[in-house]
């Protein structure tokens, strides 16, 4: 990596290359007697949203924080772009942390820091050489990139809703361009227009700035529009990583209870709905829908 | 390897001004030269992007703001910074980053209005707080069975027993200073023997009580005002209030009948290790058996200094624990505020806690009990 003459490395100026930025292997985490993790294995690939789903307390959000390596786990190794997270501490700068953002569940802005001041913060922490003038027009756009409103800058997080402050935390996450994005159940809590809003905004940022999204989740609807591939977290692991409409053929029973239950189908026949909208009129789209929701049911019946 | 964004501005074959941008021009990178880039003088017509090797939302950011402030266009741009430029394209923001604030010669008179209000206010605070202390007091005799026995025990412990150790080397040593100090002063007039009068009225009637009073509002004070004022960041107490349980009775009543009752136990055990530190300075230094001294204390102490002592604590726990609790519930916001209203809890309690015990001196003085 380049020097300046202080000696202070450049920082990085590539991309990662190669195939999956996060390889998660022999992963077990334990609290005490209580085992979260049994000898789990994950791999990201690059470029794409990998939904992660499973049931309250299955371990997602212990498994996000292993792998951002604050979360030290009882055995097992994890490497993202290529370097262990394991052995290192949080504080420690091992190349990588400025690669990645998080977007927490409860969002965990700075609650005494404005929005664009939250934006900023991991700005100045990573290149102290940002001009202010600069630090703050980045600041600017990033909140307006994450879909609010550009007067929402200068408010505190006590003063937004809570898909204000779902955004204003992906606009903190997004603040150092990062290749790879944690998102933490970022729909729960928001109206369905919210989470339907937020989504898009997720595929859009996704494809413009060619991000690899880990986004922890319970929303049928996210799984079936954004995501390219779904982990399950069950009996303490992995146990199926595929495309949802694998997944659905699946017949463990958990799989089959997610997607087939009433929620899992409502979400699809409102995928189904929306493909068949983009090719017929609606009133054509609606019936046919309907016809073939009653063809389930009947054959759920019997 | 990258190396640095570097760019050079150059006559184009169309003889137009050129800026070509190369190297990669990232959050990472852009740092050095985003200045001279900006104070670059015109004209400029053409931005060229065809060397740049990688680019992320700053970096097109920058080549986003040169090119509306030169009115150039932008030429060899990847599809990754066609993407990136297309997104950034018509945000043009001048909102201020930091919160609104007023220019100085209106903020200077308005700080002092918003101190003068806030007092009014303040006391409007407190005295509607007490008021609501006593009103729950009231429904709670009414209905005994609400008390919170379980509350009162826990808060009882963590406010009077655990506070035994430190009060009591506190205490300690604090007899021992005045008993040491006291006995060099009084030497001067050949009366060291008064060193037991001394210690045994001081420490009854004052320091005793005093001191430990300091010591619950920096443990417990502060305690009772960051607990509550979490509880009230968290949303904790509307949970409460919404689900009927009164936050004054759960909360609130268990802190100040604990200060309260504990006040009196800690603050004569205080003055008796106080005293015990007087008489083992009496044993090394002045030659006065241990056991003398303590038997002295009861012939020279008259029994209305243990009672100036005995009546000040509960009030002096009730205004502690009044204090931690009300700043405590008037928290809002965010974490600083915390911070804040446990520093205002310690501060305000100790504060009036020693205007208060000026009052009783006077008081007790007037009364006879000198
Ligand atoms: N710091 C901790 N200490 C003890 N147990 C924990 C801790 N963090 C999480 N757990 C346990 O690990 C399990 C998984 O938690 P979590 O990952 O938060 O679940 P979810 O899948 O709903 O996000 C839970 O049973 C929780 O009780
Ligand atoms: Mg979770």
């Amino acid at each position: 990596m380049a020097q300046d003459e202080t000696g202070r490395e450049l920082g990085r100026h590539e991309r990662y290359r190669g195939d999956y930025p996060i390889v998660v292997e022999g992963l077990t985490n334990a609290f005490g007697e209580q085992v979260v993790h049994q000898d789990l294995d994950l791999k990201v690939k690059r470029g794409e949203i990998l939904g992660v789903v499973g049931g309250s307390g299955t371990g997602k959000s212990v498994l996000m924080r292993s792998i951002i390596g604050l979360q030290r786990p009882t055995e097992g190794d994890i490497h993202v772009f290529g370097r262990s997270v394991i052995d290192s501490d949080p504080e420690e700068d091992i190349g990588i942390r400025n690669r990645w953002g998080v977007l927490f569940q409860g969002g965990a802005l700075f609650s005494t820091l404005t929005v664009g001041e939250n934006v900023e913060v991991p700005l100045k922490q990573f290149y102290p050489d940002i001009e202010p003038d600069l630090r703050h027009e980045i600041a600017r756009y990033k909140v307006v990139l994450s879909g609010l409103p550009e007067e929402a800058v200068n408010k505190y997080p006590s003063e937004l809703s809570g898909g204000m402050k779902k955004r204003a935390g992906l606009a903190r996450a997004l603040a150092l361009d990062p290749e790879l994005l944690f998102l933490d159940e970022p729909t729960a809590g928001l109206d369905p227009i919210g989470a339907a809003a937020f989504d898009n905004l997720t595929r859009e940022l996704k494809e413009t700035l060619g991000l690899t999204v880990f986004l922890i989740t319970h929303d049928l609807d996210t799984l079936h529009e954004i995501c390219d591939r779904v982990a399950v977290l069950a009996d303490k692991q992995v146990i199926a990583v595929d495309t949802v409409p694998n997944l659905m053929e699946l017949d463990h029973p958990w799989i089959q209870d997610y997607f087939n239950g009433p929620r899992g189908r409502a979400a699809l026949t409102a995928q189904a709905l929306d493909e068949l909208r983009r090719h017929m009129d609606e009133p054509v789209a609606a019936h046919a829908v309907k016809a073939l929701d009653k063809a389930n049911s009947k054959k759920d019946k019997a | 390897m990258g190396g640095l964004a570097e760019f050079e501005l150059v006559e184009g074959d169309d003889g137009k001004t050129v800026l070509t941008l190369s190297g990669p021009y990232l959050v990472s990178s852009v740092g050095a030269i985003d200045q001279d880039l900006r104070a670059l003088e015109g004209p400029i017509e053409r931005i060229d992007l065809s060397d740049v090797s990688e680019i992320d939302t700053v970096g097109a950011w920058l080549a986003c703001s040169i090119s509306s402030q030169h009115d150039a266009e932008i030429t060899g741009a990847s599809d990754r910074a066609k993407r990136l430029l297309g997104a950034l394209e018509g945000i043009s923001s001048d909102e201020e980053i930091s919160a609104p604030r007023a220019p100085f010669w209106e903020r200077v008179p308005e700080a002092m209005g918003d101190k003068v209000f806030g007092a009014r206010r303040g006391v409007y605070g407190v005295v509607g707080f007490l008021g609501a202390l006593l009103l729950s007091m009231g429904s709670l005799i009414r209905h005994p069975k609400r008390f919170r026995w379980l509350a009162l025990v826990r808060q009882l412990e963590l406010v009077g027993v655990s506070a035994l150790p430190i009060i009591g080397l506190m205490s300690f040593l604090i007899g021992v200073v005045i008993a040491q100090q006291g006995a060099v002063q009084l030497a001067q007039f050949g009366a060291e023997t008064l060193t037991v009068n001394l210690v045994g009225r001081i420490t009854l009637r004052e320091l005793g009580v005093l001191m430990t009073a300091i010591m619950v509002a920096g443990r417990s004070g502060s305690a009772f005002a960051a607990q509550i004022g979490t509880m009230r960041l968290t949303e904790e107490v509307d949970a409460m209030q919404t689900i009927g349980i009164s936050p004054m009775e759960a909360l609130v009543v268990p802190r100040i009948m604990a200060a309260v009752l504990m006040m009196p136990l800690l603050g004569f055990y205080a003055a008796g290790v106080a005293i015990v530190g007087g008489a083992f300075v009496g044993q090394f230094m002045l030659g006065i058996p241990f056991w003398t001294f303590l038997s002295r204390i009861q012939d020279v102490v008259p029994l209305h200094d243990l009672w100036v002592g005995l009546v000040k604590a509960p009030v002096f726990g009730l205004i502690v624990a009044l204090a931690g609790c009300y700043h405590g519930m008037q928290v809002k916001g965010n974490s600083e505020e915390v911070g804040r209203r446990t520093t205002m809890a310690v501060v305000t309690g100790i504060f009036a806690v020693i205007v208060i015990d000026a009052f009783f001196a006077v008081f007790f003085t007037e009364v006879g009990w000198g």
